[in-house]
Formats: C-alpha cells, structure tokens, sequence
C-alpha cells in the first residue's frame, strides 16, 4: 500500500495525513521489533513487581525503550531514585541529537515551535529511522500531521503489547514466562549491534556486556554506570586513536 | 490479579516521573529549543553516543547474569547458550534482528525441553 503521490487531492486534509501515517505502521518490520520489545517489557514489568498501570504509563509519558528497561532493571535491583535517574538521563542524551535532526524534515517557515511539541514527545529511535524513509513522500505542510498518526500508531502498538506481556508473563508456565523474558536482551543486543555502524558503537557494545559482570562484583549499587562510562569512554579513546593515527 | 494489583501504588508512579519521565523527557524538549547549531558529528556526541551504548550493553548484561523472575528458572549456561546461539544466526543472516530473535528463543526452549 504505497502512500499517494505528492500533489493528490489525499493530502488536503490533516486528519487524511495523520490516517496515512497511522497506516504506515503495517509497512514496517520495526513495528514488530517494537511489538516484540514492549511484550518483554511488560512481562519485565510483571516480574519486577510493578503494575500494569505502571508499566502503561512508562511507554506513554518515556517513551524510548532502552530507559524504560534500565528504569525497571535498576530500580528492581534496589538502586537509589537517584542512580535511576543518572542512568535513565544519560541513556537519554541521544534523544538530544534526535530531535534536533529529525524536526528540520517537518518544519515549514511559518511552523510555531509549540506545534512540534508532541512530534519531539515521540521521536526515538524507531520514528527518527521511519520519518528519514517515508517524510520524503509526503507534503511538508502535512508531515507533522502524518507523523503524529504514525507515532500514535506505533504507540498504541506498543500498549497493546506491554498488556499481552503482562498478562502472559503472569500466566504462563515458567518456561514461556522465561522466554517472554529474554526477548528483551535478544531484540535489545540485536537492534543495538544492527545500529553500530562505527568502531565506537562496536567496542561499546561488546565492553559494555562484558565489563558489568566485574563492575557488579563491586556492589555499589552504580554498577551499570560504572561499566557504562568505562566501557563508552575506551570505545571513545579507540575511536580518537584511529582518526589521530589516520 | 485484582484491579488495585494492575492499578499500583501512587508512590510507585511518582518514582516514574521523578527517575523516568523526566530525566528522559529533558533532552527532546533541549533538543526542540536549541534546535539547529549542534553538529551531529562533533566529538562530545560521540562519545555520549559510547557511554549511552555502553550503558544499554551493561542492561542486556544484567538481566541474563542476574536473571529477573522466570528467567532465573533457565540455568546459567544455558541462558548465556541462547545469548551465543542467537547473535551467531544474527551474524550468519546478515544481521537479521529476527532471524537472530527465534534462534536464541529456539536455543533456550529445546535446551529446557531437553534438560526436562
């Protein structure tokens, strides 16, 4: 189902721009990498002793995966508020980055910064890859229209999936329980490994697993952090020793 | 499961505002002020980008060494199999996120069938 050409008649209306995006949600594989993520945090959610409620209002109000997963991890393993929130906001810096490239697709000179409030809300990873592939189709005067329908799409997804893990997480047999479980490690390393383009994101990523078993032997409640910025600031110095040398 | 369990405390939802909402919030709405004038190459980003990776890394990390709920009921070679299993099919596959997915869930459900 393609979208319809530039100058058709379709795109008049907002609400057929935001119908569009919403339908474009069934022209990605990503939907079901999201759907497949938020099923494991729902079901991280259940175990973790935190409501559905809870878990609902996380994906509404965050609205990025990765801090969502690092909020229930540290705060189930008994981290202050304060060390959730470290580690929530520095997993959150890339977001910085996100917004600022993906708005210029959708401005137009006469657009209010407020109008671009609840497209900034929903741009993560996911919306930042798709707004790069199908914003070049659509009008500039209804990209703001066809984005809101497209993140309201993926965010209904999402909800709809953080309930189904749930409530599977707290009636399945152990076994489906557990696999429901690691679908969270295995769609978060794989999407994450699929992203790394740069020898930086590379080493990150491998340092990252394996130094947080030596940071968590030292039990000081900041182990993620700690293997975090060590891990990240070696990665940083590979990437600085290469581009010196180059 | 009764509606006050799906429900929650209040107290747990503030904690979600307070470590969660905002901390993450912060940076879009930075992002929609000073939107404009940041390099999206410079070198403080890369390395934000590494820590911010590192941190992810270190979360993957943590829920299969120290397993959350049912998942603690996998043994620990086995859990670390299902890791290796599914990343070498993602490799093969030309770095296929499903493909990597299903072999990893596959490793872990015949490993525990198999085991008993």
């Amino acid at each position: 189902m393609p979208l319809p050409p530039l100058d058709s008649p379709q795109w008049q209306s907002s609400w057929r721009a935001f119908a569009w995006g919403l339908r474009s949600i069934t022209q990605t594989i990503l939907t079901v990498v999201l759907f497949v993520t938020y099923l494991g945090i729902g079901a991280l959610a259940h175990d973790t002793h935190f409501s559905l409620l809870w878990a609902l209002c996380s994906t509404l109000f965050v609205w990025a995966g990765p801090a969502q997963i690092i909020l229930i991890t540290t705060l189930g393993s008994g981290a202050t508020i304060i060390q959730s929130a470290i580690a929530v906001t520095v997993s959150a810096i890339r977001l910085f980055p996100m917004v600022v490239s993906v708005l210029p697709l959708m401005r137009t000179p006469t657009t209010k910064r407020r109008e671009m409030i609840f497209a900034a809300h929903l741009t993560a990873v996911t919306l930042w890859v798709e707004c790069h592939r199908f914003l070049p189709q659509v009008p500039r005067e209804r990209r703001i229209a066809f984005v809101h329908g497209l993140g309201c799409g993926l965010v209904s997804v999402c909800l709809t999936a953080n309930t189904v893990g749930y409530f599977l997480a707290a009636n399945l047999t152990q076994t489906l329980g557990a696999a429901i479980l690691l679908l969270t490690p295995l769609s978060f390393l794989f999407s994450t490994a699929r992203n790394s383009r740069e020898i930086a994101d590379v080493v990150a990523l491998a340092l990252g697993i394996l130094l947080y078993p030596l940071a968590a032997k030292m039990n000081s409640g900041l182990d993620i952090l700690v293997s975090g910025l060590v891990a990240g600031t070696i990665a940083y110095g590979v990437h600085w020793w290469r581009k010196v040398r180059a | 499961m009764s509606f006050a369990q799906l429900i929650g405390d209040w107290h747990a939802l503030a904690v979600l505002f307070v470590a969660g909402v905002v901390p993450n919030q912060i940076w879009r709405m930075l992002g929609l002020w000073f939107g404009g004038g940041i390099d999206e190459g410079s070198e403080l980003l890369v390395w934000v980008r590494a820590v911010a990776t590192a941190i992810l890394a270190g979360v993957i990390a943590q829920i299969v060494v120290e397993p959350p709920g049912a998942l603690a009921s996998v043994p620990d070679t086995l859990r670390y199999g299902a890791v290796g299993a599914g990343f070498v099919v993602f490799l093969l596959t030309r770095r296929s996120i499903f493909a990597g997915v299903v072999a990893g869930e596959v490793f872990m459900l015949a490993g525990k069938w198999w085991l008993g």
